[in-house]
């Protein structure tokens, strides 16, 4: 089974899908040989993976696996112990807190949770997405922020439908809608690579399937990297250029979606 | 019925250490009625007195009833103050105390000293050191006040923004936040509730406090009790106890309806 899902993957990669970075389109993301422990476990054991400017990769694991860990070790919200990252042609593992930042500012991260601040407003919400530009405070609240800045994170939420809601505090919104407008804030980063975290998997099928034709279909717009994790394979096939599956803290599947079906990507949780 | 275990003994069996410690402290609970001299004859000698000074309490006598008013205004102007002054200074200080937020383990282990220390000691040493440092008034009680309002309010305040969601805080660290703008946009708005509760509570705290404070100079209504007891004005006593109760009662109920309405 295993040597069928390496021998497709080979066969992609021959196309020149997938691991190489042509030329013609660079690398907004190189991980070689990424590996993170928690106390024994080693979580990602030699993590390798190019995904150049514009493709969309969907990630795909078991439970445990080590997907989130390794999104989170791309940002450095957790530390890698060893390997490259390189994001938008830095070294990330070499950047000191400042320059951390300024490279962070450009990554969108969509959670799970949508992770709003509850008792602030969507607006508010959205408009600190681009709290890394500014060292002043003018972001931190909607009242204080600069007309400009209230425009453009209006909008943001308007690119997500909910312009009307713009006042509304982010806990008493739906979970879909708490999604998008986690959706907004990332655009309000006007990010050049958006890695998203199981964004679909708290909200029913309906508003799943919104909010990931969404979210691809502003990536796609931009022309923006998206690199998300998914169990549901559908979603990982309908809204990818390319499917990779971790397995034992390896890369065990990396293929193009386009001809894949749940069946040919089950293996990977074998 | 298939073969069970019996259930467990209803009691754990103590330990011997357990054992040996609950007889000590037992043991101290007794020794320590007998050091102050806990007497049950002595208290019921004492009612005859007491009945006669409640006596002498009544009817209350409102003939200084201006200035105890005035008294009590500035009993509640000191608590309002030092309460105000003391809320202001816990948050920073909170900030550098909550180990989540604290720039450095140093200054997150000194910053809790410190409040500890406000804490631990009473404000009456405070109002004592404070007239020396400041001279007599409702001054020196308003800095005690805040010294201890800073002991209550940095500590709860800290733990309040320790157990804030960690989610939010780290979106927003992930898309390049400073430390500070985590802490102004992701913790203090969820800590808030729970900042705003806090300080009601420390202002009733500082309420029954400045009543006390004034017996040893540091301004308020207590120095008024303190003189109508030496005096035997026992009437003027009373007003004063009544006065006290409506201002404590008073602030505890307003402080509760604001809770109910923030939480
Ligand atoms: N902070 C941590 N401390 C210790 N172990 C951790 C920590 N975070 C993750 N792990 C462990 O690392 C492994 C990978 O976790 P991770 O969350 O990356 O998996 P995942 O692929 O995202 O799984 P899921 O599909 O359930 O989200 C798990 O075994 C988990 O218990
Ligand atoms: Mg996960």
């Amino acid at each position: 089974m295993t040597a069928a899902i390496s021998q497709r993957a080979i066969a992609v990669d021959a196309v020149g899908l997938s691991a190489r970075c042509i030329p013609a389109a660079p690398c907004d993301l190189v991980v070689g040989g990424l590996v993170k422990r928690f106390g024994e476990a080693t979580v990602l054991d030699g993590v390798g993976l190019s995904v150049p400017r514009g493709q969309s990769v969907a990630l795909i694991g078991s439970n445990g696996a080590g997907k989130s860990t390794m999104l989170r070790c791309c940002l450095r919200l957790i530390e890698p112990d060893e390997g490259e990252l390189n994001l938008l042609g830095q070294n990330i593992r070499a950047l000191r807190s400042g320059a951390l930042r300024q490279l962070r500012r450009r990554i969108g991260f969509v959670f799970q949770k949508h992770n709003l601040v509850p008792r602030n407003s969507a607006l508010t919400n959205v408009l600190h997405g681009a709290i890394a530009r500014t060292r002043s405070p003018r972001l931190w609240h909607q009242a204080l922020a600069s007309r400009q800045s209230r425009e453009e994170a209006m909008a943001c939420l308007d690119m997500v439908g909910l312009a009307d809601l713009a006042e509304r505090r982010a806990d008493r919104l739906s979970g879909g809608q708490s999604q998008r407008v986690a959706i907004a804030r990332t655009l309000m980063q006007r990010p050049a690579i958006v890695m998203a975290d199981e964004p679909a998997a708290s909200l029913d099928p309906v508003a799943a399937e919104e909010v990931m034709a969404l979210l691809f279909g502003l990536m796609k717009k931009q022309g923006l990297t998206l690199i998300y994790t998914s169990h549901n394979l559908r979603h990982a096939i309908d809204y990818a250029d390319r499917v990779v599956g971790l397995r034992g803290g390896r890369i065990a599947f990396d293929a193009a979606s386009a001809g894949q079906d749940a069946a040919s990507l089950e293996a990977v949780y074998g | 019925m298939a073969d069970v275990a019996p259930a467990p003994a209803r009691f754990e069996r103590p330990s011997l250490l357990t054992f040996v410690m609950m007889v000590a402290v037992g043991a101290f609970v007794i020794v320590s009625f007998d050091g102050v001299g806990v007497s049950l004859s002595k208290a019921w000698d004492g009612l005859p007195a007491m009945g006669r000074l409640v006596e002498r309490m009544f009817p209350p006598d409102f003939s200084r009833i201006a200035s105890v008013g005035g008294a009590l205004l500035e009993t509640f102007q000191m608590a309002v103050a030092g309460t105000a002054l003391g809320v202001l200074a816990s948050i920073p200080l909170a900030i550098l105390a909550s180990r989540r937020h604290s720039p450095a383990t140093p200054v997150y282990l000194a910053v809790r000293a410190l409040i500890s220390f406000f804490r631990t000691v009473p404000d009456l040493v405070w109002a004592l050191i404070f007239v020396v440092a400041v001279g007599l008034g409702p001054f020196a009680g308003t800095l005690a006040i805040m010294i201890d309002t800073i002991g209550f309010c940095g500590r709860f305040f800290a733990e309040a923004m320790e157990e804030v969601e960690e989610g939010p805080q780290e979106a927003l660290s992930g898309l390049g936040a400073g430390r500070l703008a985590v802490v102004f946009c992701a913790v203090m708005p969820a800590a808030l509730p729970s900042l705003v509760a806090t300080s009601l509570f420390s202002l009733e705290k500082a309420t029954r406090s400045s009543v006390v404070l004034g017996l040893v100079g540091a301004g308020g209504i207590g120095i008024e009790l303190k003189v109508a007891m030496e005096m035997f004005s026992y009437g003027q006593a009373c007003t004063i106890i009544l006065a006290v109760f409506l201002l404590v009662l008073a602030v505890e109920q307003a402080s509760a309806w604001l809770r109910r309405r923030i939480l």
